[in-house]
């Protein structure tokens, strides 16, 4: 809660240095003095800023998040309309990345040292070594250009159908996905490697469990903690990652839309965004923490 | 341990070579990368150009020699600003553990973790434009608070230890100590997280300028070269793979040595864990 006050005090400062006055950018550089003072009048921006800071947080508690400059339309519409590609974006790449990163984190812990393990740590560290975006381009030049499996970009809507929409998202969403897939391996694979030194996997393993039913039933499990940790993390750098990865697919989602208002001087559209970004981080620390008490019954009774 | 050693020397051999490539670049390149040849864009790899050329009839191996140079000036001096400011911030945070400052200190990190760091990028540039300076100053606050936070967690264990407590019991003030005893013992730790960071800046450089955010034209720079290279891709695939290759390899190395670096400093951590 208090992260996120001082954050909203923080963007709405910054914002509020920015050069360039959004009344006098819109009407350019022939508009009469008193046209700007009116439409200064008519967006607030006459009012003083700590009052402007107070409405502004205000609104947004209930929903509103202002009007944009631009598109003269409700900022809550217009990111309503991106989140539909930015979230799903998102998850898709958290799920893949989720099911690349287990099955090799657990392969490459229960044959530790062994060549597969080995081969896997390797593939972990070229994974975290690629940017994402040339990754994405080489996917477009593969699956795009060459083997013409997808389309190199856009993005067609919900309304079109589930599929074609997925369709779409689905190389961007692997290109998401690679390098945090990567680290989530690493992960995966140390936090059960600890486990499997616990004695706990020795008793299960004497009272008749074969090695991969222990691995899975006991080992696994307590390895989960500190995956959703890191699974909490990557959260945030998925986001901020698609901001990059929809430039290269010009897929019409928050990262576009960022771009768009900066380049337009629409600063409220910038301000709420990135307030949402900060606070989607916020919001999935806070379940992450929930999630543990679910998945480690221990945690429940010391909080 | 031959695991180790294997990879810490590939990794010093992967950052000595692109670093003495870019460092080759100060003095010479194959072409000039300042010089355009229209006539001849958008060749791919022959003995003439080796990586080819770009939509300016540019030398690619030329480019990306240049190019690695800004790339690691960027992540370097912005590794700095973390270490200059962080470091302090953690050792007193550390000295005065639970004091309103080391509270204070610990608060503001909370606040710029909480920012994706490319929505700080983004907030810092929408301010003050878009220039690789921006981009070190972007990079560079948010390694404040990671540099604070691993010198306040190396240092919170020290300040347990017995010389510590004998060098208080000698008169010394909690400044002095942390300065002449607790800042060489974490030392260790702050090389292997400012590889990391590097490695990170490398990126984060790389992202910054393929979305126009960081390094400007004319100045080369690998992420501004896959940035003109996204349009031509199906034209010219070269122009976007060489570049993104130096950047996988400089990654590499440099993850490469924090790793070998980590296990040769740190020997509790020793082993094959992550």
């Amino acid at each position: 809660m208090v992260t996120l006050a001082v954050a909203s005090v923080v963007i709405f400062a910054v914002i509020e240095v920015a050069p360039g006055d959004p009344a006098s950018f819109m009407l350019g550089v022939n508009a009469q003095p008193d046209t700007v003072a009116a439409l200064r009048a008519e967006l607030g921006l006459d009012q003083p800023k700590v009052q402007r800071y107070f409405s502004w947080i205000g609104n947004m508690l209930t929903g509103d998040f202002g009007t944009s400059y631009t598109y003269r339309s409700p900022v809550t519409e217009i990111i309503g309309d991106r989140l539909w590609v930015s979230v799903p974006l998102a998850v898709y790449a958290l799920v893949l990345s989720t099911l690349i990163a287990f099955p090799a984190g657990i392969f490459a812990a229960a044959r530790r040292g062994k060549s597969g393990d080995i081969a896997v740590i390797g593939g972990t560290q070229l994974g975290v070594a690629v940017p994402n975006f040339w990754f994405a381009m080489m996917l477009v030049l593969v699956f795009a250009i060459n083997l013409r499996w997808f389309g190199a970009g856009g993005f067609p809507g919900w309304s079109g159908g589930v599929f074609p929409a997925l369709k779409a998202l689905t190389l961007p969403a692997i290109a998401l996905a690679l390098p945090q897939a990567a680290i989530l391996t690493r992960v995966m694979r140390s936090a059960l490697i600890d486990v499997l030194g616990e004695d706990f996997m020795r008793t299960a393993r004497a009272k008749g469990l074969t090695r991969s039913q222990a691995i899975w039933r006991h080992g696994v499990r307590n390895a989960l903690i500190p995956v959703l940790t890191i699974l909490g993390l990557q959260v945030s750098f998925l986001i901020a990652g698609s901001i990059v990865i929809e430039q290269v697919f010009y897929l019409p989602g928050l990262g576009r839309l960022i771009f768009q208002s900066i380049n337009a001087r629409d600063l409220i559209v910038v301000e709420s965004v990135v307030m949402l970004l900060v606070f989607a981080v916020v919001l999935i620390n806070f379940l992450v923490d929930i999630t543990y008490a679910i998945v480690d019954p221990r945690l429940r009774q010391r909080s | 341990m031959m695991r180790t050693r294997f990879n810490l020397g590939l990794g010093i051999a992967l950052t000595a070579i692109l670093g003495a490539m870019a460092l080759i670049a100060l003095v010479w390149t194959p072409y000039d990368v300042n010089v355009m040849n229209i006539a001849g864009k958008l060749q791919p790899p022959s003995m003439q150009h080796l990586l080819g050329t770009d939509q300016l009839g540019r030398d690619i191996l030329s480019m990306i020699m240049v190019g690695a140079g800004t790339s690691i000036a960027v992540a370097a001096l912005s590794v700095v600003i973390g270490l200059v400011f962080g470091v302090p911030l953690g050792l007193v945070a550390a000295s005065n553990k639970d004091g309103w400052l080391d509270e204070l200190i610990m608060r503001w990190n909370d606040v710029v973790f909480a920012f994706p760091f490319l929505a700080l990028a983004i907030l810092i540039t929408a301010v003050l434009g878009a220039s690789a300076a921006n981009a070190v100053l972007a990079f560079g606050i948010f390694n404040i608070p990671v540099f604070a936070r691993v010198t306040r967690g190396g240092a919170l264990s020290l300040w347990e230890r017995e010389f510590i407590l004998s060098a208080q019991v000698s008169g010394k003030s909690r400044a002095w100590i942390s300065a002449e005893h607790i800042l060489p013992n974490v030392a260790n730790i702050l090389i292997v997280q400012g590889t990391i960071q590097f490695a990170l800046g490398i990126q984060v450089e790389a992202a910054l300028s393929f979305i126009g955010l960081g390094v400007q034209p004319p100045t080369p720079s690998l992420g501004r070269m896959l940035a003109d290279a996204q349009t031509l891709v199906t034209l010219a695939p070269h122009m976007a793979i060489f570049p993104g290759l130096a950047i996988i390899l400089i990654v590499l190395g440099l993850n490469l040595l924090g790793d070998g670096l980590r296990d040769l400093l740190d020997p509790r951590l020793k082993g094959d864990r992550s």
